[in-house]
């Protein structure tokens, strides 16, 4: 009895494999959502900067040899738009003065060119963003570039910084609980089925083993498929079974109740004469009641082959040599010999060698029995790859060949050849294949043919 | 000067660059709890508000120093820089100079329920705190000008100012500007708020106007009849005057009406900061307020008659609030400042 371990719920893994996922690409997003955040919020009091720093250098006018700042107000309302940040300005003449401002106010880095450069620096103890616009003069009296320097600190940037990336945060939060529902619920539905499948396994009846039919998803399905050729597989093994005991119930009673009524027969008689005849004549019954029975017995394990047996290549010539070895001695015994027809190269097939010689033991058998000489035994290649048992008589009685497909044909005095045929057919179709006989007028062959190796 | 039982005055010699002008000890000499407060207003003022907030604080003490409002910014400024001060809180009507300040970092931080009842306009930083509503407003002689005479706007004061025999030609009086941070400061405001302020220097300036320093001179002169009317004299000063002199008579402009809320700030070295916050939080309250309200320090415009301020036109529409915000620092541009200045020199040459 196997042991079935339940190992973690697929809930469980979903709901894991989700939370990986939310949290993975939540921290990926975090870590975006902040650059973003930073970058947006960098660029917009950037251009704030630059905005003053413009309105500024506008209003510079040149005046009796000098430089002069008309300090915009509208400069400073911009600046204050990034509400709690201080605020530091400054304009250089150029050889360096301080015209205006706080003459403190750092400037950029001497290797820093453009018309405008952004900086990172500090006011007083507080980081600092900075920004250096250069206008040009070019006047008789003042001539050279006055820059005005624009800073503030932080405060604003960070604030927005952190708005941007909480927003973000917000939304994916939102969105990792729908993904999270939705993942949940895909689960539970797909999942329905499983409890499904288990309740109707639990209610059937002990013997009940036709297939499943239930709806399921296809991952599923699939398993229900299995399942349902499982229990197939099971149904054929217990039908043949029951075909068995059937059919030796069947098949032996007659010749055992004979063999009886003979040997009360010889019990009773005392002419030692017709007592040897008597004797004889059980001996024969029961050697076919022995061969009656290495057929049913035959029987019921190809069946069993045909459903556990993998299917092998194999080489079809050996097959015949393998029938013709099995069946010398009842050649010998009926004084017919077998003519084995084989081509020079192999004739490869794919099925359970062990079903085929006994299929072909059985074509052989018949024909030696109940055929003429000459018998012959062969294979043919191509694309249907074939054994044939062939003789010169006229065949299967009709009723013999109509009532192949039942398992109840009655034995002849020597064992049935019906048994035999329906043997050969049951490995025919077991192969995939057919089992086919017919008379040209002068002989009788009956072939198994195989389905070829592209099939 | 009123008199106040715990009050000591000691008048300094004006020559000492960096002096208090008056100073003052509040509350029991062996007080647990001390503190400084620096400030423009006026003792005879603030005293009171003072006393009122120590009467349910017997274990505090609270020295008060009246400075100069340019002498008071130079001296916060130097100590601001050396990180050393003995100010716990700076209350000045220069408020550029304050906005200055806390833009150098100089001020603390402090946040509670009270500055939360401050419109946002008055307080920036959460280090600056506008504690007074005080409009700039005129001062006429009532004796001398007839009802129909006294200009009710900038407008009627250039009207008045038109004719060539104008009788207040040479006799309308306004702060120097280069004397007192609160004039520059007024000034200033009035040519961002209108042009208004073009044609008034001009005006000025044809007639001869006067620009003298400090309010209490500007009223007395007024009350005298020397001048017949001040320009931008700051309303509380005005009105503690008006109450007690029939002869004056105070007009809020009916074009706009400047509003100034004189500025608290903690310095960030301020030896007690916490009596302070304590102290600033008693004048936002509504405890203080009434006490700031009863010296006229916060002054309601209403247009009924019989106010004490006289105003033509809506309140609402004539409130112009100085905002303690960056755009001030504009004010303490060294350029703007030369410029502004040039300009109010040709209008009052020295």
């Amino acid at each position: 009895m196997g042991v079935v371990r339940a190992t973690l719920s697929l809930k469980t893994r979903v709901a894991l494999a989700v939370t990986a996922v939310l949290v993975l690409g939540g921290a990926l997003v975090l870590v975006a959502a902040l650059a973003y955040g930073r970058q947006a919020a960098r660029e917009a009091y950037d251009r704030l900067l630059l905005g003053a720093a413009a309105d500024i250098a506008t209003t510079i006018t040149v005046r009796d040899g000098t430089a002069l700042v008309d300090m915009p107000v509208s400069a400073f309302e911009l600046l204050s738009l990034a509400q709690n940040d201080r605020i530091r300005y400054r304009v250089v003449a150029p050889g360096g003065t301080t015209l205006t401002g706080d003459p403190t106010a750092p400037l950029p880095a001497p290797s820093a060119t453009g018309e405008s450069v952004f900086y990172d620096d500090s006011f007083g103890a507080e980081p600092a963003r900075y920004v250096a616009l250069t206008r040009r003069f070019a006047e008789r009296s003042f001539s050279g570039p006055v820059r005005v320097i624009v800073g503030h600190t932080l405060l604003a940037r960070r604030e927005l910084a952190h708005d941007i990336a909480q927003n973000a945060l917000v939304v994916l939060g939102a969105a990792g609980a729908v993904m999270a529902l939705f993942a949940w619920l895909a689960v539970s539905q797909a999942l329905r089925p499983l409890p499904r499948i288990g309740a109707a396994l639990a209610s059937r009846e002990p013997t009940d083993l036709t297939p499943l039919s239930l709806s399921a998803p296809r991952e599923v399905a699939g398993m229900l498929v299995s399942l349902n050729a499982f229990m197939a597989r099971l149904e054929r093994q217990s039908v043949a079974t029951g075909n068995l005991i059937a059919d030796a119930a069947h098949q032996l009673r007659t010749p055992v109740a004979a063999i009886r009524a003979q040997a009360q027969l010889a019990a009773d008689e005392v002419e030692p004469d017709r007592r040897e005849k008597i004797v004889t004549r059980i001996h024969d019954r029961a050697s076919g009641l022995g061969r009656l029975l290495d057929q049913l017995l035959s029987r019921a394990m190809i069946v069993h082959r045909a459903d556990s047996q993998p299917a092998t290549p194999l080489d079809l010539r050996d097959v015949a040599v393998d029938v013709v070895e099995t069946c010398d001695d009842l050649a010998l015994g009926v004084g017919t010999e077998v003519e084995l027809v084989l081509p020079d190269s192999p004739v490869v097939a794919r099925g359970d060698a062990m079903s085929l010689v006994e299929a072909g033991k059985n074509l052989l058998t018949n024909a030696l029995i109940h055929g003429k000489p000459p018998v012959r035994i062969g294979v043919t290649g191509g694309d249907r790859p074939g054994l044939w048992v062939s003789d010169s008589g006229d065949g299967a009685p009709a009723e013999v060949t109509a009532a192949q497909s039942t398992r109840f044909v009655r034995a002849g005095r020597n064992g049935g050849s019906g048994i035999g045929l329906a043997i050969a057919r049951e490995v025919a179709e077991g192969h995939g294949g057919t089992l086919r006989m017919q008379h040209d007028g002068r002989r009788h062959t009956v072939s198994l043919d195989l389905p070829g190796r592209a099939t | 000067m009123r008199c106040l039982p715990a009050l000591i005055v000691a008048v300094f010699a004006a020559a000492a660059a960096h002096a208090a002008e008056l100073t003052a000890a509040f509350g029991p000499e062996n007080a647990t709890r001390t503190a400084t407060i620096r400030s423009t207003t006026d003792l005879s003022a603030f005293g009171p508000v003072i006393e009122a907030f120590l009467t349910t604080r017997p274990d505090t003490r609270i020295l008060y120093e009246q400075w100069g409002s340019n002498d008071l910014y130079r001296m916060t400024a130097q100590q601001c820089a050396e990180g050393d001060t003995a100010a716990d809180l700076v209350i000045s009507s220069a408020v550029h100079h304050m906005v200055a300040l806390v833009n150098e970092g100089c001020g603390a931080s402090h946040s509670s329920a009270a500055t939360e009842t401050l419109a946002e306009q008055m307080k920036w930083r959460d280090q600056l705190w506008g504690i007074t509503r005080e409009p700039a407003v005129m001062v006429y002689n009532r004796d001398i000008l007839a009802p129909h005479e006294v200009p009710r706007s900038r407008f009627d004061l250039l009207d008045l100012l038109r004719p060539s025999d104008s009788r207040l030609a040479g006799r309308i009086a306004t702060y120097d500007i280069e004397d007192s941070g609160l004039g520059f400061l007024l000034a200033f405001s009035d040519s961002l708020e209108a042009t208004t302020f073009g044609g008034l220097m001009e005006a000025f300036g044809r007639t001869g106007a006067v620009a003298t320093c400090c309010s209490a001179e500007i009223i007395d002169a007024v009350a005298s009849g020397e001048y017949l009317v001040a320009y931008n004299v700051l309303g509380s000063y005005a009105l503690h005057r008006a109450r007690g002199d029939d002869r004056l008579g105070v007009v809020a402009p009916g074009d706009y009406t400047l509003i100034l809320a004189r500025a608290a700030m903690i310095p960030a070295a301020a030896p007690s900061t916490g009596m302070a916050r304590e102290f600033l939080d008693y004048l936002l309250l509504p405890e203080g307020r009434a006490e700031l309200e009863a010296q006229d320090l916060i002054v309601r415009l209403g247009e009924e008659a019989g106010a004490p301020v006289e105003v033509s036109g809506t309140v609402e529409a004539l409130e112009r609030p100085i905002g303690l915000h960056p755009p001030l620092l504009v004010a303490m541009d060294a350029d703007k400042r030369e410029i502004f200045t040039q300009r109010w020199r040709d209008a009052f040459p020295q």
